[in-house]
């Protein structure tokens, strides 16, 4: 079973979990940058994240075999410190990299009016990078917070299809799927959503344009949830091509609309621990 | 080697050689009546190269005119284009102008341009066609990707002429990427790079598991160096007494630094054999 989970955080994650995922079946993974528990108080603190996510991240995934991607955004709930905000400033000059293969997580979290700028202003940022948008849907309040999203989308320049709404449930999957989007599934633990409810999902709404992710962080969380969806959709009769569909070619298509999603990875740099073979080979190819 | 991982549905994966035309971008001021200048540098054909590689060190040592030229026969059409319009632009437009100059917006997107084999080599020819100098090539390592970092690395010796740039190498040789570890440890570094530092910078690619290959000039520097065979004699001995193996590599450097030691044979000769290292430097 080959895993593509598309929102997962593991700069919080340790080297034991990108073995066992690897261990898993998870080849590939997309780091939305998001909230660190911690407040940030300066963009500077943003930039050395996102040059983490451009830089340590992605070669500490390739040790364990695992291709890593990113989304860059300023997140909803910073977007409402002022001390943050001018991170939007700087992010055209982050969005062009060859590794972040959409803008995100945006959305809201509160719905405050900073939030709304936040929102529509990233939004057009990826219409004008020709990028695709991963938007958080609210844990307070979540279908208003749902409606009040698609309104923003339907006015932006970015067309639905190029906009996954994650962390929808039973309460929001219609209405996000009658806009167009894609749809995304965290499933946690404890809350968000667990397997046997994606799988009722599945059934009811069919596997098009649904991802399912970990969306594992510095929570209670747990990075193996989508090898978990896995195995329970071929418990429950979903053949081997619905589970690949789901939980591998349509987050390569979501993610693909980017032109920039490169699925190879450096043998040399998975050898894990000793070896780079002779070396100009560090980066392969030629 | 690169190895997919897995096969894409449609074509999300950009496939340069079979790009029908370059993509709009964004930020994109291209100039495509503009003339670039021709780079200077002694004409060499493909076949007068033994072993034409564009990656990792042959960056640093061979002549961007040939590497533009071996990189022009293994791009498809369509990159090609881009390639020859990005140096161009890079040409006509040089420095640092507003929060992202066209040249290095061409940086960025290299990898996706090219594909991301032959990015290190472009991004090189980019930042030469650029003719960036301390400041731009200082703006695009601290403002870069590590793919970004690792190409500005390999082009140092190319567009720096004197120590200026050392900040990079030895902010490169603080982190714990072997890319860029072995990227730092090239000609730029061999020529200005103060003893200590490049002490250290040995001692750390037998730590990271850096194949010493990649320290340019390695037998000149070592040569007579008895501080370097005492730091090397140290880390064996601790390796032993841990009752781990000694890298191979080590033996081979400590070897390089007796002064009365015979040149040894080329590197590319040379098989380091297994390689026992910690592979993590904290």
């Amino acid at each position: 079973m080959r895993i593509f989970d598309p929102h997962i955080h593991m700069t919080s994650r340790t080297t034991d979990d990108y073995e066992a995922m690897h261990a898993a079946g998870v080849r590939a993974v997309v780091e939305p940058s998001f909230w660190l528990g911690q407040p940030r108080t300066s963009p500077a603190s943003f930039f050395d994240y996102f040059d983490s996510l451009l830089g340590w991240e992605p070669f500490r995934a390739a040790q364990y075999g695992i291709a890593h991607h990113c989304t860059l955004a300023l997140n909803p709930k910073e977007a409402n410190d002022p001390r943050c905000a001018p991170v939007l400033d700087e992010l055209p000059r982050y969005l062009v990299k060859d590794q972040v293969v959409a803008v995100g997580e945006i959305g809201y979290d509160s719905m405050t009016p900073a939030e709304d700028t936040a929102l529509a202003a990233q939004l057009q940022l990826a219409a004008d990078h020709g990028l695709p948008a991963l938007v958080h849907t609210p844990h307070r309040d979540k279908l208003a917070g749902l409606r009040r999203t698609l309104d923003v989308v339907s006015e932006s320049a970015l067309a639905p299809d190029r906009v996954l709404v994650d962390h929808l449930n039973e309460t929001t999957v219609k209405e996000a799927k009658d806009s167009g989007c894609w749809l995304g599934f965290s499933v946690y633990p404890d809350t968000k959503m667990d397997e046997e409810r994606v799988i009722t999902i599945l059934r009811e709404y069919g596997p098009e344009q649904v991802l399912v992710n970990s969306a594992a962080d510095w929570g209670k969380s747990d990075p193996l949830k989508t090898r978990g969806v896995g195995d329970l959709m071929l418990a429950e009769g979903f053949s081997d091509d619905e589970v690949d569909r789901v939980l591998w070619r349509n987050p390569v298509a979501f993610y693909g609309l980017s032109g920039r999603l490169d699925l190879d990875l450096d043998l040399d740099v998975t050898a894990t621990g000793a070896t780079h073979e002779g070396n100009s080979v560090l980066r392969g190819g030629a | 080697m690169r190895q997919p991982i897995g096969q894409p549905m449609s074509q999300p994966v950009e496939n340069p050689t079979a790009d029908p035309a370059p993509h709009p971008t964004p930020h994109a001021h291209s100039t495509p009546e503009t003339q670039a200048a021709e780079p200077t540098a002694p004409d060499l054909t493909a076949t007068d190269l033994p072993t034409p590689d564009l990656t990792g060190a042959a960056l640093a040592r061979t002549p961007p005119a040939d590497l533009h030229r071996l990189l022009a026969t293994r791009l498809g059409g369509a990159a090609r284009a881009w390639l020859d319009q990005a140096l161009e632009e890079a040409a006509t437009h040089p420095g640092i102008h507003g929060p992202i100059s066209v040249w290095e917006l061409r940086l960025a997107e290299a990898g996706r341009r090219c594909g991301p084999e032959h990015a290190d080599v472009a991004r090189v020819l980019i930042l030469h066609a650029a003719r960036a100098g301390t400041d731009a090539v200082s703006r695009v390592y601290f403002q870069g990707t590590a793919a970004e970092r690792r190409a500005v690395l390999h082009a140092l010796p190319h567009l720096v002429a004197g120590p200026d740039a050392l900040p990079l190498v030895e902010d490169a040789l603080r982190t714990n990427d072997t890319r860029l570890v072995a990227a730092a440890v090239g000609p730029y570094a061999a020529r200005y790079l103060a003893p200590h530092h490049w002490r250290h910078a040995v001692l750390k690619c037998l730590f990271t598991g850096v194949p010493v290959d990649e320290v340019a000039e390695l037998d000149r520097r070592a040569h007579a160096d008895a501080e370097l065979a005492r730091m090397l004699a140290d880390y064996a001995a601790e390796r032993t007494a841990a009752g781990r193996p000694v890298p191979e590599d080590l033996h081979r450097v400590l070897t390089l630094t007796d002064p009365t030691a015979t040149p040894p044979a080329p590197a590319a000769e040379h098989d380091p054999g297994p390689r026992g290292t910690d592979g993590k430097e904290s």
